[in-house]
């Protein structure tokens, strides 16, 4: 079976999976005491927030292989993950607004996360837009690699800076100190969540490289 | 690193005299200053909003954009002739030519500030005598940070379509962040505050800066050769 078949299966199971998990959300799942069912947008976002911080850090760790090895594949390998991470980026960036309309009152606030998100969106597009300014495919990977990298960083630098603002995005409550703050129900729907992003990233993943690989092997740009 | 410097500090050398006897670039530099400052007079409300609470923005919005048309030119000077090719084939470490860049950038850079600042305390009436020298301080620290990162950038859009436009496109998001620590110290400095609520900021800077130095550094090597 082909690579993009294969793709487009595990995508397909990973769509399917999560509309199970949205089944369990909405009808086995608690409603939230202060938020009401807005809070049901939850098992999107947060997935669709930690698969996008997942995938730019995989471009980063391409990056880094790809500058010591020149294998194209782990080039291949982060042009497509950038890509999928940009489109769980911009599902961050709508889950988060539709939810923040009727529990905070506005769209959007220059609040410390919502930015740094808009940062990494912005960051993974300008990473496209590098690599469609290159003819040279060497050169392109290369290009990539570097901006790859120094992204990487700059999303550690984000992270810490994130703490010293204040800020009105609800805390982590999974990965915190002590006992996580959400009941078992939920925490069970989120982790189920956060498995099919998985599913979903690598399906996605698969077939742009298959994209990838026939562009490379036709030899256009 | 005697050597790495040495050499660093021959390409920097270069790059300077290239541009104070030419000083085209440095003079359209310094006058795109003076007049971002004078659109900001403009673009405000004096009467609705304090300058005191505007004042950091301006300065850092000015000396961002300012930054950002030096650093476009750093490496277009070396595409004229191949002069790229002669600089890669002699005898310098890509280390050191990187170094030497930054440092020839940052020299450019800084004259446009030493420029624009009294500009700025000219036309905003905003007092810095007390706090100058800790200003300065943040100035410098914020200036290479992003110029580290824009070197770097500079050197790979050369060789893209639309270079002129690519370089902000990429560099912005990697501004942003140095942009908001020093905003926020000018703006605690400006009003006053007690050094001590500025030296997170400083301690934050200083990281940025020895961070993206330190990886601006190795990755450029990755940048120039074929």
């Amino acid at each position: 079976m082909r690579l993009a078949q294969k793709g487009r299966r595990v995508a397909l199971a990973g769509l399917l999976l999560l509309g199970g998990v949205y089944v369990r959300a909405l009808a086995f799942t608690p409603v939230e005491r202060f938020q009401g069912p807005a809070q049901k947008i939850f098992y999107l976002h947060v997935p669709a927030a930690v698969t996008t911080e997942l995938a730019v850090i995989l471009v980063g760790l391409a990056g880094v292989f790809f500058l010591f090895l020149r294998d194209p594949r782990l080039d291949r390998f982060a042009e497509a993950s950038a890509e999928v991470g940009t489109v769980f980026a911009a599902i961050v960036l709508t889950t988060g607004p539709i939810w923040g309309k009727p529990i905070w009152g506005t769209w959007w606030t220059w609040d410390a996360r919502l930015t740094s998100t808009l940062f990494l969106f912005f960051l993974l597009i300008s990473y496209h837009v590098l690599r469609g300014a290159v003819t040279d495919a060497g050169l392109r990977a290369r290009y990539g690699a570097v901006l790859g990298i120094c992204a990487v960083v700059l999303v550690g630098f984000i992270h810490l800076s994130v703490y010293l603002f204040p800020t009105l995005h609800p805390q982590p409550i999974v990965l915190r100190p002590g006992k996580p703050g959400v009941p078992p129900e939920m925490l069970v729907t989120l982790l189920m969540s956060f498995g099919v992003f998985l599913v979903l990233y690598v399906g996605f993943v698969m077939q742009r490289y298959a994209i990838a690989l026939r562009r490379d092997a036709s030899g256009h740009v | 690193m005697r050597e790495l410097l040495g050499q660093a500090w021959v390409v920097a050398r270069k790059d300077l005299v290239l541009e104070f006897r030419t000083r085209t670039a440095l003079l359209s530099a310094v006058v795109f200053t003076a007049l971002v400052l004078t659109v900001f007079n403009f673009g405000r409300d004096p009467t609705a909003v304090a300058t005191i609470d505007l004042a950091p923005s301006i300065l850092w919005v000015t000396f961002t954009f300012a930054a950002m048309l030096a650093l476009n030119r750093a490496f277009q000077l070396e595409l004229e002739n191949g002069a790229l090719e002669g600089l890669l084939v002699s005898p310098l470490s890509r280390h050191s030519l990187f170094l030497g860049k930054l440092l020839a950038n940052l020299g450019f850079v800084g004259v446009v500030e030493a420029v624009g600042l009294p500009l700025f305390v000219l036309f905003f009436n905003v007092s810095v005598g007390p706090v100058l020298l800790p200003l300065i301080g943040v100035i410098a620290l914020a200036t290479v940070g992003f110029v580290s990162v824009g070197t770097l950038f500079s050197a790979m859009v050369v060789r893209t379509r639309f270079a002129e436009l690519m370089l902000p496109v990429l560099l912005l998001p990697f501004l942003l962040l140095p942009l908001t620590y020093a905003v926020q110290a000018t703006a605690r400095l400006l009003a006053g505050r007690p050094l001590s609520e500025v030296s997170g900021w400083l301690k934050l800077l200083a990281a940025y800066d020895l961070v993206f130095v330190a990886v601006a550094t190795l990755l450029f090597p990755h940048t120039v050769d074929e």
